[in-house]
């Protein structure tokens, strides 16, 4: 089905972006001068179809710094596979040279050196200039956006997502899936997708009342590109009421239901589909399990896990996109489609270098206006960082080892407990640390920093429900975040046992002493999915305590033992 | 100040059973199985589960089974206090041999489906429900 020279020409479509040569200064005058946006864009145009894929945006409309994680582990089947791979032996698997453009942009080491040289990523107005290119070499390309969209950031918080709607209708997308959109509550996401231009898909959006498919959401659309009759299915984040406040948004009802996507797969096959595109919030362990159990899907457009892939990934006759996040990254995907078949695929992973790519002038202009109202509480001053903050890490990132002193400063805690989400830039050392800044790894619609008493016993409950979610060997039972950061507690943990015996030598951080399971400990936390959740927002917290500090200086993290790798 | 105190009880509460899970629970349920089978070999195939992987409310988790040719489905909740959920009986006339309903879970445990054929013979399904605490997806 797909040829192995088809694969080969997608190699070398990724071997031409990666670049071999003239990368290794770290100057941000070489880097600009060796890259160029021609050599960005640049594609042998192929068959008959273009899918252009954007997905985990998180409200990112300008330019931003974006770590990927060092520490990102396989388990089950999973184990040692992309994506998880990280820093020197992703660049070996790749063939990426050190210190080169893909260095940068796909894996972590020398993160604050490179970023200095390389510049921002991101930037919507220059993700405009890039679909405009694609549409230019292919007008009837479809854009797909993977969602995760209206949720991240200061203006898209005080807008209840408005701004992200008005910037991404601008960019004409043809269909969406959906995650923390539905954190807006039922009713604004009524709104908001009943005033969409495009199609908003999930078939596993269900009634919760009745347990049949949801009205506001159609399962797929059909699209005729070039020619092909096309169906996007869409596949919102299964466990939306779980790893999110279902009380939110109690009316809907999610899960994988895989038995239902074969159902829609099989229909649209029936009234003639060419070519099936599913558009996933799953994540990418759960898409490749899905693939390989689900027969029918030529292309799954992976979100949710924040993966950045050079190459798709083939399971079976399916092959696995992945997009990364926060628009760093868009995925180019040309289709040969003939006789009611994918006959090969061309793929391009672009990276957004924002210092490379020219704004688009009309987007740019348009995010100015979403974000003027707000212009000076965004540009204020609250710190400087003279270390490395991110978040992106299994474990814990030191943008939530800040947040979790935070917590135990401001909320006088013995522990603190952030929730392990991946969303989030980061910021270069000597950086200032602006309100947008806070707001960009705290942003959300329960931002409550609770204060409470918990037992020993119950915080190991905690630590290992949760491990179990990441590293349960089957990625069904996975809901795709990382572990929850702890503050003022660390442990040992082994990822290869099972749910109640990973988690070992629980310590009390500040005493040294053991965790005692009977005694009462305070903890301070936030992102509760709880109802009723008291406290005040985490951004108030986290900036409160960087204006006491002035200066941030993130130290090693060296509370939490990982074993069984 | 959230995350109440009672909150978090009733959270402990739940977690507690999920993990505290002793194994007579399982023998019992295993029990019941002998039960209605008397003992006969189970196939694998004919009867099909459908149950989510992660339950979104252990309270009411919607399960659905299926098995063409059965006289009796028979669904146990291995974990729960008392395993038996349901057992449906379809009589000669039943156009199709289906149900679906909506069951309480205690905690993490394998929900199963029995389905007693027309022929006497026996065919079985699992499937594993977590209840979880939930948190923090990305």
């Amino acid at each position: 089905m797909i040829s192995r020279r088809d694969f080969l020409q997608t190699s070398m479509a990724a071997a031409a972006l990666l670049g071999t040569s003239g990368f290794g200064s770290w100057a941000r005058l070489a880097a600009q001068q060796a890259l160029s946006q021609d050599q960005l864009l640049e594609f042998d145009t192929f068959g008959n179809v273009s899918l252009i894929h954007v997905t985990d945006i998180h409200a990112q409309l300008k330019p931003i710094y974006f770590r990927e994680p060092s520490v990102n582990l396989g388990v089950g089947p999973n184990k040692g596979e992309v994506p998880h791979v990280t820093g020197a032996d992703f660049r070996r698997l790749y063939g990426i040279d050190d210190g080169s453009p893909a260095h940068y942009a796909l894996s972590s080491g020398d993160f604050a050196a490179l970023a200095a040289g390389y510049g921002r990523v991101g930037g919507l107005d220059r993700v405009a200039t890039v679909i405009n290119a694609i549409r230019a070499d292919r007008p009837d390309a479809l854009l797909l956006d993977g969602g995760d969209t209206w949720h991240g950031s200061y203006t898209c918080y005080h807008s209840q997502g408005q701004d992200m709607v008005n910037v991404m209708n601008a960019l004409k997308p043809d269909a969406m899936t959906f995650h923390w959109e539905f954190t807006l509550g039922s009713d604004r996401v009524t709104e908001l997708v009943e005033g969409l231009p495009y199609a908003a898909l999930g078939q596993n959006i269900f009634d919760a009342e009745w347990d049949e498919p949801a009205e506001l959401f159609k399962p797929y659309e059909f699209f005729e590109r070039g020619g092909v009759k096309i169906a996007v299915i869409g596949q919102a984040f299964p466990y939306m009421p779980i790893a999110n406040p279902g009380w939110m948004f109690p009316e809907y009802s999610f899960g994988i239901r895989d038995e239902h996507m074969q159902q829609m797969v099989d229909e649209v096959r029936a009234e003639g589909a060419e070519l099936v595109v599913c558009l996933s919030h799953n994540g990418f362990d759960v898409d490749k399990k899905m693939a390989g159990i689900v027969t029918g899907i030529d292309v799954i457009l992976s979100g949710h896990t924040h993966d950045a892939l050079p190459e798709p990934v083939q399971v079976g006759d399916t092959i696995i996109v992945a997009s990364g996040s926060n628009g760093k990254f868009v995925s180019r995907v040309d289709l040969d489609v003939r006789d009611g078949r994918m006959m090969g695929f061309r793929h391009k992973l672009i990276p957004i270098f924002s210092d490379v790519i020219t704004p688009d002038a009309e987007i740019a202009a348009l995010i100015d206006e979403q974000r003027a109202p707000h212009a000076e509480a965004l540009a204020e001053v609250i710190g400087r960082t003279d270390g490395l903050l991110y978040r992106r890490g299994n474990f814990n990132g030191s943008w939530d080892d800040l947040i979790c002193d935070a917590l135990l400063t401001r909320r006088e805690a013995e522990i603190a407990l952030s929730p392990g989400v991946r969303w989030g830039p980061s910021l270069i050392p000597g950086q200032d640390i602006t309100r947008e800044d806070i707001w960009g790894v705290t942003s959300m619609t329960y931002p409550e920093a609770y204060r409470s008493e918990m037992t020993g016993e119950f915080l190991k409950i905690v630590l290992e429900d949760v491990a179990d979610n990441i590293f349960n060997p089957d990625p069904y039972y996975q809901q795709g975040g990382d572990m929850v950061r702890t503050g003022g507690l660390g442990y040992k943990i082994d990822i290869s046992k099972p749910q109640g015996e990973r988690i070992t030598d629980m310590t009390l951080l500040a005493t040294g002493e053991a965790i005692d399971p009977a005694r009462n400990y305070v903890v301070a936390g936030w992102a509760s999915v709880n109802e009723g959740t008291e406290g005040p927002p985490i951004w108030d917290v986290v900036e409160e305590h960087i204006r006491n500090l002035g200066t941030v200086s993130p130290a090693e993290n060296t509370s939490v033992t990982v074993t069984g790798l | 100040m959230q995350l109440s105190r009672r909150n978090v009880m009733i959270m402990g509460t739940g977690a507690f059973v999920a993990f505290g899970l002793p194994m007579s629970a399982n023998a019992k349920g295993e029990d019941e199985i002998a039960a209605f089978t008397g003992g006969a070999e189970m196939a694998d195939t004919g009867i099909t589960l459908t149950a989510p992987e992660i339950a979104e409310n252990g309270n009411t988790v919607p399960i659905e089974v299926s098995a063409p040719g059965a006289t009796e489905i028979m669904v146990l909740a291995l974990g729960n206090p008392v395993p038996p959920v349901a057992t449906f009986k379809f009589g000669p006339l039943a156009a199709s041999q289906h149900a679906s309903t909506r069951i309480r879970l205690a905690g993490t445990q394998d929900v199963v489906a029995i389905a007693k054929m027309a022929d006497g013979s026996f065919a079985k399904a699992s499937s594993t429900v977590k209840v979880t605490i939930g948190g923090c997806g990305g």
